[in-house]
């Protein structure tokens, strides 16, 4: 037997820093409240934070070498380091860095006390930003499962009987999607014999799709599970309720960072099937987007709690951007990722901004806790809270200049360009209804008279420097958002062209 | 300065609203009335230095905004648009000055500052994102407008008027970002400038369907029959300055985008869907008409008899020659002023009496005299007398659309005939008889405040019925070149033989059908 002989540079370690980094982070979290127990909650969160940065710094120093001599690959080709990676580990690092600020509230709320709070938030994105940085199923599952167990956990340290709900039924519903996902990639591994998908897709291509029939079965498993992590109908029922039990800013970072994760890996499971002229895979998908945004958008109508409605609209516009693994050209997987750093912004404003208005306590009588009725009249009791309020429903609505729009606008013409007419005819009429739901928040705000039961001080109850400078922020962005898309789209478009999709 | 003139049009009233917050309500008045003053000022000093004998763009202004996608912020006016830009900051300034005691004032006159710069922008913006930014914005400060000051059912109708026009528009989008498509398919390179697109020939079939894609968004804007639903609503409900800017000015964006977009872009599809846009203009012209003459409110009546008169504006439009393009760009004007002061007199009325209901009145003439003359004078022009604006402005776009086709042109011009019916009954209901109800005895006449809106829009009624030479020179220039364009656009024999060859030179890029396929 010849000893294994593997030299370090060869491994390429530098491909794993920026998922180390978090990890350490954590370790370092959980070694700090060993030694000395009951610290503020600030501490933890700053710490979280200069992680995250250095995080951020270790992706910078990625994409510059990916600008110079492309796609990397380490640890025994597991790692894959291409455009896609780098692109959804910025937007996976820079939520994060938007969302941990956040726990500063003025109320103290049971989760933030606990450290292990912190830790169980940086494994979570060491483990997306593993799932993203990989072509092996495998490391893929493995990723995905540390993510989604940390974050099950995240969820019931909110201490309210629905969180544990929500936990629990977001753990089962994780469950059944980690079995579909398994038994896709067996399936796909049985075919082909390997567990990298670019060599799945050569294998497949090789012999011509002959077992087409095992094909379907394994993509089917495999969207299932996907459709699962992104909501997409008729896999999202899990996602209102989740969305009402956790924290507003919890349910805000629930509805960007795990999608563009599960978006990036739908990309390279799916792309290549569609470019093999796949019809019933396109049939497929076409249905589940048309489906998935209209449905989403006439449910979120008749909502009651905002936070409700918003969870329902983040699954229409989960269903949107779905669209562009369904189009998948560079165009629309560019479009993709522009649009979803322009929603991050915005949606985890719009949820910060129900944050700040949470009560420790329900009022009795009053069974959720963003009702319609609470913001009624809220321009005259807090004008400033109700027009950044306004102007992050009319961003979500597409209403120009605002940041959304530019997202829907490339994503729409990518579905031109790419011949899909009545798609983008689909995409346009399904902003248009919902319109009208973003509408109605505002109505409640500026044309309704304050309600009597409703304090001037609870709906802004919350407020901290810490979560007005996070609401600056995404407030800045959904304003001046024009004067960034023409760089964050050479950017973005470089990096998607550049590794191929 | 001058070279920047159109962006400071349209970013001044914006700035100048932000700053708006700082001030104590007491004084917000006297500031909105400044800002709009300077505002106008500054448009006169536009027309003043604008080149009538140019048919093209002036005072044109070129940033790149997302250049890797061809979006650039492109702004410029001809004679199309100038006019129109002029009556938007005029209206903002008669609004607001001629504003009755509301609540809130100061937000009123905030979201007036801000609707200011969507309206000058739409108008002067020859980039289509551009234009289509500055065309969705304008409904967030009406929506703001109706829904906090209307009426009792003020939220329905504010709803109904931002979800219809929001839903066209979005077609409309589409139909944008086809027509890039089709531009870089043709160039290799991505642009929404309007003025480049001018030179692209597109195949009929693909003109047909864009066509349609933008019908839908801007005849919902107009209103056009059968859209027109959202409008009784939206003027019913609306305060008296929220009816007046949006009869004046934000209805003439659907039509002046129609020869901005319409015309010039698809040639063959306008020829093509003359016949069936000049039957809906003139069902239109009619079936509004007889719903107002139903009307029990004297505010409903003003509202159907101007989307009557809307429908002439479009008649003359798809004329598709110089005339009847001159003449409904006039009529888009006149009707501006006269439907804006026919609004500025209902809420006259309405402020004192807190009715709209004409049966509550009745012998007004001889209560109050100036105002009865003024709202005579305003009748007598909205229906089209001889040697008033708006006669003009019909005049020639019957004219136009005469030399297209006979029987429809004298449909039409019975049903305006007609629409003199409807007027002159409410004029009867309202202004003449006996003082019958008591309320009505003592009602003051117009104050200082309304003649300040009231007596310029009266002059400019008259001075433009009888010298409307100033106003149609630039238009019929510009207009001129357009048709020009589209002449030379055109591919089917029908289009060629429908739009007059003026025989002005224009340059454009054939595209063989096979390379856009």
């Amino acid at each position: 037997m010849n000893p294994v002989d593997i030299s370090i540079e060869s491994l390429n370690l530098v491909t794993l820093a920026p998922m180390l980094i978090p990890i350490v982070g954590a370790l370092f979290i959980l070694i700090i409240d060993m030694i000395k127990g009951g610290l503020d909650r600030s501490l933890y969160v700053m710490l979280s934070l200069l992680f995250l940065f250095m995080d951020f710094a270790a992706l910078l120093n990625a994409s510059d070498i990916f600008t110079q001599s492309g796609t990397m690959m380490g640890v025994f080709d597991v790692m894959l380091i291409d455009g896609l990676a780098i692109l959804s580990q910025f937007i996976i690092v820079g939520a994060s860095i938007l969302f941990i600020p956040l726990v500063l509230t003025n109320k103290r709320f049971h989760e933030s006390s606990y450290p292990e709070f912190f830790a169980l938030f940086l494994f979570m994105i060491g483990g997306f930003q593993f799932m993203v940085a990989t072509d092996n199923l495998i490391l893929i599952f493995v990723g995905l499962e540390t993510a989604s167990l940390a974050l099950y956990t995240l969820i019931a340290m909110h201490n309210r009987d629905r969180s544990f709900e929500a936990a629990v039924k977001y753990f089962t519903m994780g469950a059944l999607a980690a079995g579909f996902y398994s038994f896709g990639s067996m399936i796909l591994y049985a075919l082909t014999g390997s567990v990298e998908i670019n060599q799945i897709a050569q294998v497949l291509e090789a012999d011509n799709y002959a077992n087409i029939g095992f094909v379907l079965i394994g993509v089917v498993f495999l969207l299932a599970s996907f459709g699962f992590k992104l909501s997409l109908l008729p896999f999202h029922t899990w996602a209102p309720d989740i969305y009402e039990g956790s924290s507003a800013p919890m349910a805000g970072y629930m509805s960007i960072v795990p999608k563009i994760a599960a978006f990036v890996v739908s990309m390279r499971l799916f792309e290549f099937l569609i470019h093999s002229d796949i019809v019933w895979l396109e049939v497929i998908l076409y249905i589940i987007v048309v489906v998935t945004m209209t449905m989403a958008n006439i449910w979120a109508l008749v909502q009651t709690d905002v936070k409700r409605m918003l969870a329902y609209s983040s699954i229409s516009h989960a269903g949107f951007v779905m669209a562009a693994i369904l189009i998948a050209t560079t165009q629309a997987n560019s479009a993709l990722f522009l649009y979803w750093i322009l929603f991050s912004f915005t949606n985890l404003g719009s949820f910060a901004m129900l944050w700040i208005s949470r009560e420790k306590n329900l009022p009795p009588g009053q069974s959720s806790d963003q009702s319609y009725e609470k913001f009624s009249g809220l321009v005259k009791t807090s004008p400033v809270a109700a027009s950044i309020m306004a102007l992050f429903m009319l961003s979500l609505a597409g209403l120009p200049p605002f940041a959304l729009f530019w997202g829907k606008m490339y994503m729409i013409s990518s579905a031109i360009t790419g011949g899909y007419t009545v798609l983008a005819l689909i995409m346009a009429l399904n902003s248009a209804i919902a319109g009208y739901y973003y509408l109605k928040l505002i109505v409640y705000m500026f044309m309704k008279e304050p309600s009597v039961a409703h304090q001037a001080n609870v709906n802004i109850g919350n407020i901290t420097l810490s979560l007005k400078t996070i609401i600056g922020i995404a407030a800045v962005g959904t304003i001046f958002a024009f004067l960034a898309i023409n760089p964050i789209l050479e950017f973005v478009t470089s990096f998607v062209y550049n590794s191929g999709y | 300065m001058l070279d920047h003139i159109l962006s400071i049009l349209i970013f001044f009233p914006a700035v100048a609203a932000i700053f708006g917050f700082a001030i104590h309500k007491d004084s917000m008045r006297a500031y909105g009335i400044s800002v709009a003053i300077i505002e106008f000022a500054l448009s006169l000093w536009l027309w003043f230095s604008f080149d009538s004998a140019v048919s093209g763009m002036q005072f044109m202004e070129n940033i790149p905004l997302i250049s890797s996608f061809g979006i650039n912020y492109i702004l410029g006016v001809d004679g199309i648009s100038l006019f129109i830009i002029i009556l938007a900051s005029f209206f903002t300034m008669i609004g607001i000055a001629s504003l009755s005691d509301v609540k809130d004032v100061k937000n009123m006159i905030i979201t007036l500052l801000f609707l200011q710069m969507t309206m000058v922008g739409v108008f002067a913006a020859l980039d289509a994102i551009v234009f289509y930014i500055f065309w969705e914005l304008s409904l967030v400060p009406m929506l703001y407008i109706i829904g906090a000051w209307g009426g009792p059912l003020r939220i329905y109708a504010s709803v109904k008027f931002f979800l219809y026009t929001f839903a066209g528009s979005l077609v409309m989008l589409v139909g944008i970002l086809f027509m890039a498509y089709f531009y870089y398919q043709a160039t290799g390179i991505w642009s929404f400038a309007i003025l480049e697109w001018y030179r692209l020939v597109l195949p009929e079939s693909f003109q047909l369907w864009l066509f349609g894609a933008f019908f839908i968004g801007f005849a919902i804007k107009v209103p056009m029959f059968p859209f027109h639903t959202w409008l009784p609503y939206a003027h019913g409900q609306a305060p008296t300055i929220g009816s007046v800017i949006l009869a004046a000015i934000l209805l003439k964006m659907g039509t002046y985008a129609f020869i901005r977009f319409s015309l010039p872009l698809f040639p063959d599809a306008s020829v093509f869907f003359m016949f069936p846009i000049a039957i809906l203009a003139i069902i239109m012209i009619i079936y509004t008409a007889m719903v107002a003459y139903a009307q029990k409110d004297i505010k409903q009546v003003v509202a159907y008899s101007s989307v009557s008169h809307m429908g002439v504006i479009i008649l003359g439009t798809f004329a598709l020659n110089v005339e009847g393009i001159t003449g409904s760009i006039f009529l888009m004007i006149a009707h501006g002023v006269v439907s804006g002061a026919l609004f500025i007199l209902v809420g006259v009325i309405y402020d004192r009496r807190k009715t709209k209901m004409m049966s509550e009145f009745g012998g007004l003439a001889s209560v109050m005299p100036i105002y009865a003359t003024i709202f005579g004078l305003m009748l007598m022009a909205s229906v089209g007398m001889p040697l008033t604006i708006n006669f003009v402005g019909e005049f020639l776009s019957l004219l136009g659309f005469y030399q297209q086709s006979q029987t429809l042109t004298i449909l039409a011009g019975i049903a305006i005939i007609v629409g003199a019916i409807y007027m002159l009954t409410a004029y009867k209901k309202m202004f003449f008889g006996e003082v019958t109800n008591e309320k009505n005895k003592n009602l003051p006449d117009v104050n200082k405040r309304e003649m300040v809106a009231l007596l310029p829009l009266a002059v400019i009624t008259i001075w433009l019925g009888i010298y409307p030479k100033p106003v149609l020179e630039p238009i019929n220039n510009s207009v001129e070149s357009v048709v020009q364009l589209m002449h030379d656009k055109a591919i089917s024999e029908e289009a060629k033989k429908r739009i007059p060859n003026l025989n002005k030179g224009v340059e454009i890029i054939q595209t063989p059908a096979q390379e856009v396929n």
